[in-house]
């Protein structure tokens, strides 16, 4: 579904993706695990046409997305849940989530995705008409993500949706990782939770300073001696 | 004073605070979304008189008619002005827009005085305009009616669009974010181009109604006024629309009050916008409506 082949992306001087390729296919689940800094919000980031790409392909059901504008890479059905939530904070619940649907036309169907997320979270139908900034971190995540998925998206990109969160909601929002999966979205996921992340996921990246330094599926990676090492915090 | 004599003057004050009003939304709305003071604004608003200046002095077209195109006309050099003065900075750093912005200042108004020349020249006031109602004792010229009914009309078009209107939705989260407002498929250039149509649109509106106010036009006519109205705006608490429009009924009141009551003062009506704001900015720095908002630079 989504293929990215030799991709390099700086910010001025430094090199921040060097040479990347990733694959994912669709109907999966794909994780990209790596330190701080080691190129993974760059990678979503420039899938969404945010930054732009020194060279490489980035190719999504068969055409390259690489030099197209944000707004046409989230009309083709890419969506990501950026880094740090960036909600709007002074629009409603159902403001932000109706600027999920701002491109879309037909009306039923954004009903429909709507009744959808407030099944997957019902705390934002309690909350439908509050300000997304006063609501707690955990309830802005949920609203992140339902926003992205009123994007309609058949490949949804998230960047570390656990973040900042207590343990209990990690656990929801890993199996509403499941739940939208199941649906038939195709997930790329960054986490910090490496563990969580490659448990539920098909395939795993590894990155390292802007490079692929291991790659395999899940349950592969998760009792990898190097991961399990390096990012999993356990002795060996 | 008389009851009669102050009814007259509330009247006067009323004009004038709708007229800031209009001007001042505009260097609210683009700050909203740009964080940049449009210097340019007091100028765009200049234009807007001349504009409809030059229609009605053709005679050809009826006086709505001209009306409308000269708004037309003011709306397109805002947009125009963004496209060629803003646009190219998008990611330069602000004081570049800034300094972009003065310079399309003083580009305008130099062009208007070659184009229009120096010498003052007279706004033709349609007659429907030039009539006098009389109430009782107080007679009120019939502009100082229409003036703030129009203003409240375009007022509330102005806060249907931006708070139940889709458009509206995405003006509001540009102006907080726009990497999240590109992630969900807006054309962030656009609602841009469009906060500008507006803006210049709503001073266009107040352009030609102080052209029939305040019949006379030169070249520098929007320079004082466009100081004071981005000073409204700051008093509202700027980004703030209706922060925009208390500040600019509290300018006009208090502009024409002061002179209605200190006869003696009369020669610093124009200081007082720069006392009010001094004394905003020492009691509440973020204005009147304003939130506490942090600096995006
Ligand atoms: N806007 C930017 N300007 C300059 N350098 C940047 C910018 N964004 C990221 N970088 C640099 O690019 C590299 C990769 O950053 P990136 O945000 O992709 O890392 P990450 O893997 O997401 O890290 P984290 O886990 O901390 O979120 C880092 O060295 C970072 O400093
Ligand atoms: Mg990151």
């Amino acid at each position: 579904m989504l293929i990215i082949n030799d991709l390099n992306v700086h910010y001025g001087g430094i090199h921040a993706l060097r040479g990347i390729s990733i694959d994912v296919p669709d109907n999966k689940i794909v994780s990209l695990i790596g330190a701080n800094g080691a190129g993974k919000s760059t990678t979503l980031r420039s899938i969404m046409g945010i930054v732009k790409s020194t060279s490489g392909e980035i190719i999504y059901k068969d055409n390259d997305i690489s030099k197209s504008k944000t707004k046409d890479i989230v009309e083709h059905g890419l969506a990501l849940v950026p880094e740090g939530r960036r909600i709007f904070p002074d629009l409603t619940v159902v403001e932000n989530l109706t600027l999920g649907a701002y491109w879309r036309k037909d009306k039923q169907g954004i009903q429909k995705d709507m009744n959808w997320v407030f099944e997957l979270f019902p705390i934002l139908k309690e909350r439908e008409w509050q300000k997304a900034g006063t609501m707690s971190g955990g309830e802005q995540q949920m609203l992140a993500v339902g926003r992205a998925l009123m994007t309609k998206p058949q490949l949804l990109a998230m960047d570390e949706p656990s973040l900042g969160l207590a343990p209990l909601i990690v656990k929801d929002i890993f199996n509403i990782i499941k739940e939208i999966h199941s649906q038939g979205v195709t997930i790329l996921l960054v986490e910090q939770n490496a563990k969580a992340a490659l448990e539920i996921s098909d395939y795993g990246y590894v990155l390292e300073t802007g490079s692929v330094a291991l790659e395999g599926e899940g349950k592969k990676l998760l009792n990898d001696d190097q991961v399990r090492k390096a990012y999993l915090g356990e002795a060996i | 004073m008389e009851i009669k004599e102050f009814l007259q003057h509330l009247v006067n004050g009323i004009s004038l605070g709708s007229l800031y009003a209009l001007l001042a939304i505009g260097y609210t709305l683009v700050y909203g979304i740009l964080r940049l003071i449009n210097f340019a604004h007091g100028d765009i608003f200049m234009i807007s008189t001349y504009a409809g200046f030059y229609l009605m002095s053709s005679a050809i077209l009826p006086w709505w008619i001209a009306f409308l195109l000269a708004i037309i006309l003011t709306c397109i050099l805002g947009i125009l002005v963004e496209k060629a003065a803003y646009r190219p900075l998008r990611d330069a750093p602000r004081i570049s827009l800034l300094i972009s912005s003065i310079g399309m200042s003083y580009l305008i108004e130099n062009l208007a005085i070659v184009f229009f020349g120096g010498r003052p020249k007279t706004f033709p006031i349609p007659a429907i305009f030039d009539r006098i109602i009389t109430i009782g004792s107080v007679k009120i010229p019939t502009l100082s009616f229409i003036i703030p009914v129009i203003t409240i009309i375009i007022l509330a078009i102005l806060l249907h669009i931006v708070h139940n209107t889709k458009t509206g939705m995405a003006m509001r989260a540009v102006s907080t974010d726009y990497e999240a407002a590109r992630l969900m498929a807006i054309d962030v250039n656009k609602i841009i181009t469009f906060t500008f149509a507006v803006g210049s649109t709503l001073a266009a509106v107040g352009g030609i109604m102080w052209g029939m106010k305040y019949p006379s036009l030169i070249p520098l006519m929007g320079v004082m006024p466009g100081i004071k109205c981005f000073i409204a705006a700051v008093v509202g608490g700027i980004g703030n629309i209706r922060g925009a429009v208390l500040g600019g009924f509290i300018l006009g009141l208090g502009e024409i009050m002061l002179v209605a009551f200190m006869p003696a003062l009369s020669g610093y009506r124009d200081a007082f916008a720069f006392i009010l704001l001094i004394f905003i900015l020492l009691a509440k720095p973020t204005g009147l409506m304003g939130k506490n908002l942090a600096e995006k630079v």
